[in-house]
């Protein structure tokens, strides 16, 4: 009776962590299909969209927010945070984005850059 | 609740508290943004099945808000607590059930804590961008949640506690 209780217990181990890694593969399955080349960069402020680039553009472009200062450049297709004065340098380390709905986030200065598969309205 | 008692929940509160110092040290954000292992939850996976459910609580909730204070700010408090409140809730009744050993508790802790937490980041920015590192963090709290629910097992079962 022990025993089959331990084993009934690892089942539903297996269960559940078999259906959470399920779910997990489906949302990248999902992300990875619906991946396509990006057009342009938006730059959101605390919700709000404070400048749309074209990802074609060579543009560096210091983000002032109250909070303090990130460093957008765009170049070759590619947009990153060159620098920011932040302290855990996140955004930095997120590295480029270039696919449509990628995002570069600074939670500190509430800054969220945005790859778009619109063009530069 | 006797001395004895409340003396261990100190030391425990202190074990979690140099736990989550160490975890400063480690810089996995770098890998995934906002990466931790969550070391500090041992204890609180540990206090969980060896104390009463509100002993568990007020020591894990007590270390959340001095990590916080000292390692984090206020933002990261937000956060913390979030993920906290929400991953203690459903460790408690997943545990209360009966059904699933501590690995399963704690995974489970590992990624409701991880969503909360992304949730809560989406409501402070405004945008629902964030969303988008939902999936990465669910791994990410199911690997650690699993290494904190095996380290935990072999400790509930282990250490020797004099009540």
């Amino acid at each position: 009776m022990k025993l089959r209780a331990a084993v009934k217990k690892y089942k539903n181990d297996l269960l559940l962590i078999g259906g959470l890694l399920v779910i997990v593969a489906a949302a990248f399955l999902v992300l990875l299909s619906v991946k396509k080349a990006g057009r342009s960069v938006t730059v959101e402020m605390n919700g709000e969209t404070v400048r749309t680039f074209d990802l074609s553009e060579d543009v560096t472009y210091p983000v002032v927010t109250e909070a303090g200062e990130n460093v957008l450049v765009i170049r070759g297709g590619e947009a990153w945070i060159e620098s920011a004065d932040c302290r855990d340098k996140v955004c930095v380390h997120r590295g480029k984005v270039r696919n449509a709905g990628e995002t570069i986030i600074c939670l500190p200065h509430k800054l969220v850059v945005t790859v778009r598969a619109g063009g530069d309205e | 609740m006797s001395g004895r008692r409340l003396a261990y929940l100190g030391i425990f509160l202190g074990l979690a508290m140099i736990l989550s110092y160490v975890e400063t040290l480690i810089p996995l954000s770098a890998v995934v943004p906002g990466m931790k292992i969550g070391l500090a939850n041992v204890v609180t996976v540990f206090l969980l099945y060896r104390f009463r459910w509100f002993e568990a609580f007020l020591v894990s909730f007590i270390r959340v808000i001095l990590s916080a204070l000292l390692f984090g700010s206020l933002m990261s408090f937000l956060f913390s607590t979030a993920g906290f409140l929400v991953s203690f809730l459903a460790m408690l009744l997943l545990k209360k059930t009966g059904k699933f050993r501590t690995v399963s508790v704690s995974v489970t802790g590992g990624v409701l804590h991880n969503t909360a937490q992304i949730l809560t980041a989406a409501a402070v920015l405004g945008s629902g961008a964030i969303i988008g590192y939902l999936p990465v963090l669910f791994l990410v709290g199911i690997v650690t949640g699993a290494v904190i629910g095996l380290l935990s097992g072999i400790l509930i079962r282990t250490v020797p506690l004099k009540m």
